[in-house]
């Protein structure tokens, strides 16, 4: 089983620092939610997970192997990123960019062998593009675009998947219909999934470890039904909340406080 | 499913686009029969019944030696330049990742007119069999400068792309300024580094032009078609390419080295025309989409037909004048373009 871990890892931009000395192990063949608020270095950590950054100091271990060490093709077939807002060219239909998932796999000579066929067909089956596939990208809604992409980076069958805001921009049935397929990805291949969400509520449905981020550390890492509590949400967001249980499924579920209509007599507080 | 065609054995494995396929076979076509009719016509009219004989050598005439030493070299060339323009541009505007970019618009055919228009003023009593090296020399320069100046921490395309165009327009001034101001500059010499800047195949030789451009055709076709897969990722974007395993930055230096090498000797060869770099690979992409598997080759098939027949309309339509291929290629090739955007004006 595969295994991301980062070791004090230092990153600045220019003057800015990003972190300072950060720790984090992932835990493997789990879904693990990296939460925050806007430019709390979330996104900037699963970059550099993915050697998207280099840092400036410390070090990725993949799979207890340095990540500076690795050839990008060799990091490639190991552990795949799916950036936020990716664009595909015009006229660049599904099948083809899935294709390009292939990549670490292609060589001078073969570009298309008998397993990139059959990985870019099961990459399409279960993400239900099959019939999809010779649309162009841009004539697609954004679920299925988002879709398509994930396809690409099941092409490329990497034991870890990491995705930067896969939902954002989606309405709320397409969100679900993303985060239901990495579920299942999980759940029945143990991909490791490490993505950064949003929406604290879905976080806590879908993740098995959730990681706060906040100002370039990490401020708290477990399970969401232990972690999850108004204090933290107040020390992470800086918002008061009231914090209750998913009718449906049981998982922490958090109500912002704030103004709004009331339909009750007062607040609760 | 019958849209792909997978060839594959033990030696290598590829997947075609059945449509991809078909375009290419037609563009060959046409490109064969335009340079039948190019030997054909001229001021001596032959039948495309006979140049076939001709260039089979069943026929013994006296249009051999006008077809072997004075058209066929002009339509090879023609073939050749159009097509490495129209590559180098397909592969510019793939690394830059925008389609209004080709080697003319960023200065790098600029560079290597510079450098043709600089041996043509202060180096004529040099051998005329080094000017492509200075026209080549000055497209590398050229690029090595806009690189340069977009160079931080690796070259992102749109950097890449407003340094070139600022650097297009100082070096076309740069080149007017040498040619206007040179008083020493006989008329005849400005005369011909302007028809230089516009473009023309007129006069060339087997010997001195064809063999020249031949084996930087030969080596750079092949690598430039087996390195679309990385120009494919990296029209995703960066992170995307850098997420499948591509070494970003390295193989865009090698592409863009393979662009500026086909651009220079392109320039080096035929002058600086312009139009083809940038709307064969439109033109490309109308027709079979935007992999770059088919792009380059169905834009070099392109670039070479709408110089052969550039050249044609230049050579033929002003006899006994001899106009710049150059002025045409615009002319020809651009309702051509106009069209297939109006035939796709609803998508597809």
């Amino acid at each position: 089983m595969s295994s991301i871990q980062a070791k004090n890892l230092t990153l600045s931009y220019g003057q800015k620092e990003i972190f300072n000395q950060l720790d984090l192990l992932v835990p493997s063949g789990q879904i693990t939610v990296l939460i925050g608020s806007n430019g709390c270095g979330k996104s900037t950590l699963l970059r550099s997970l993915a050697r998207l950054l280099k840092p400036q100091e410390g070090s990725i271990l993949l799979d207890g192997t340095e990540i500076a060490k690795l050839s990008s093709k060799e990091i490639a077939r190991r552990l795949a990123i799916l950036p936020q807002g990716p664009l595909a060219p015009e006229g660049l239909t599904v099948h083809q960019l899935v294709k390009q998932g292939r990549y670490p796999y292609q060589s001078w000579l073969q570009q298309w062998t008998r397993e990139d066929e059959r990985m870019v067909n099961r990459a399409l089956e279960v993400t239900h593009m099959k019939e999809l596939s010779s649309l162009s990208i841009d004539s697609l809604s954004g679920g299925q675009r988002q879709r398509a992409w994930i396809a690409m980076t099941l092409a490329q069958n990497t034991p870890t998947i990491l995705l930067d805001e896969p939902t954002t921009y989606l309405d709320m049935s397409h969100q679900i219909e993303i985060l239901d397929l990495l579920f299942d990805l999980n759940g029945q291949e143990k991909r490791t999934i490490v993505m950064v969400l949003h929406d604290i509520n879905l976080a806590c449905r879908y993740a098995d470890h959730i990681v706060a981020v906040k100002d370039g550390h990490i401020h708290a890492q477990g399970k969401p039904e232990v972690i999850m509590t108004e204090q933290l949400i107040r020390e992470v967001f800086g918002m008061a909340c009231q914090m209750t249980v998913d009718p449906i499924f049981g998982t922490p579920l958090c109500i912002p406080h704030g103004k709004g209509r009331s339909l009750k007599d007062s607040h609760s507080k | 499913m019958s849209k792909l065609v997978t060839i594959r054995n033990r030696m290598f494995s590829f997947q075609l686009e059945r449509r991809t396929v078909m375009v290419i076979l037609m563009l060959l076509l046409a490109n064969l029969a335009a340079i039948v009719v190019c030997v054909g016509l001229g001021s001596k009219t032959i039948s495309p019944a006979n140049v076939i004989r001709i260039l089979f050598g069943t026929l013994d005439s006296p249009d051999t030696m006008i077809i072997e030493s004075l058209r066929m070299p002009r339509v090879i060339i023609a073939v050749m330049v159009g097509s490495a323009l129209a590559v180098s541009g397909a592969l510019l505007q793939g690394i830059v990742r925008n389609p209004l970019t080709s080697p003319d618009i960023i200065g790098i055919s600029g560079g290597a007119s510079l450098g043709t228009v600089i041996f043509i003023l202060y180096f004529s009593h040099v051998s005329i069999r080094y000017m492509p090296l200075s026209a080549i020399l000055g497209a590398f320069a050229a690029a090595f400068l806009i690189y340069l100046f977009a160079y931080r921490k690796g070259v992102t395309p749109l950097r890449l792309v407003l340094i070139g165009i600022g650097m297009a327009t100082a070096i076309t001034a740069v080149t007017y300024m040498l040619i206007l101001t040179s008083s020493f500059t006989p008329t005849a010499v400005a005369v011909k580094a302007f028809t230089f800047m516009t473009g023309s195949i007129y006069g060339v030789s087997w010997v001195r032009d064809v063999y020249t451009l031949l084996p930087w055709i030969v080596v750079l076709f092949p690598v430039a078609i087996l390195y679309a897969r990385h120009l494919n990722v990296q029209e995703l974007g960066d992170e995307v390419a850098t997420s499948v395993g591509s070494s970003v930055q390295i193989k865009r230096t090698i592409l863009l080295v393979i662009s500026v090498a086909l651009a220079g000797a392109a320039v080096s060869i035929g002058g600086a025309i312009n139009f083809i770099g940038l709307m064969a690979p439109h033109i490309a992409r109308k027709l079979v989409g935007p992999s770059y598997g088919g792009v380059i080759p169905v834009s070099g098939l392109i670039g070479s037909l709408v110089l052969l027949l550039s050249d044609l309309v230049a050579r033929i339509a002003f006899l006994p004048l001899d106009i710049p291929a150059g002025v045409f290629t615009a002319a020809i090739g651009a309702p051509f373009f106009i069209y297939l955007l109006y035939r796709h004006r609803n998508g597809s």
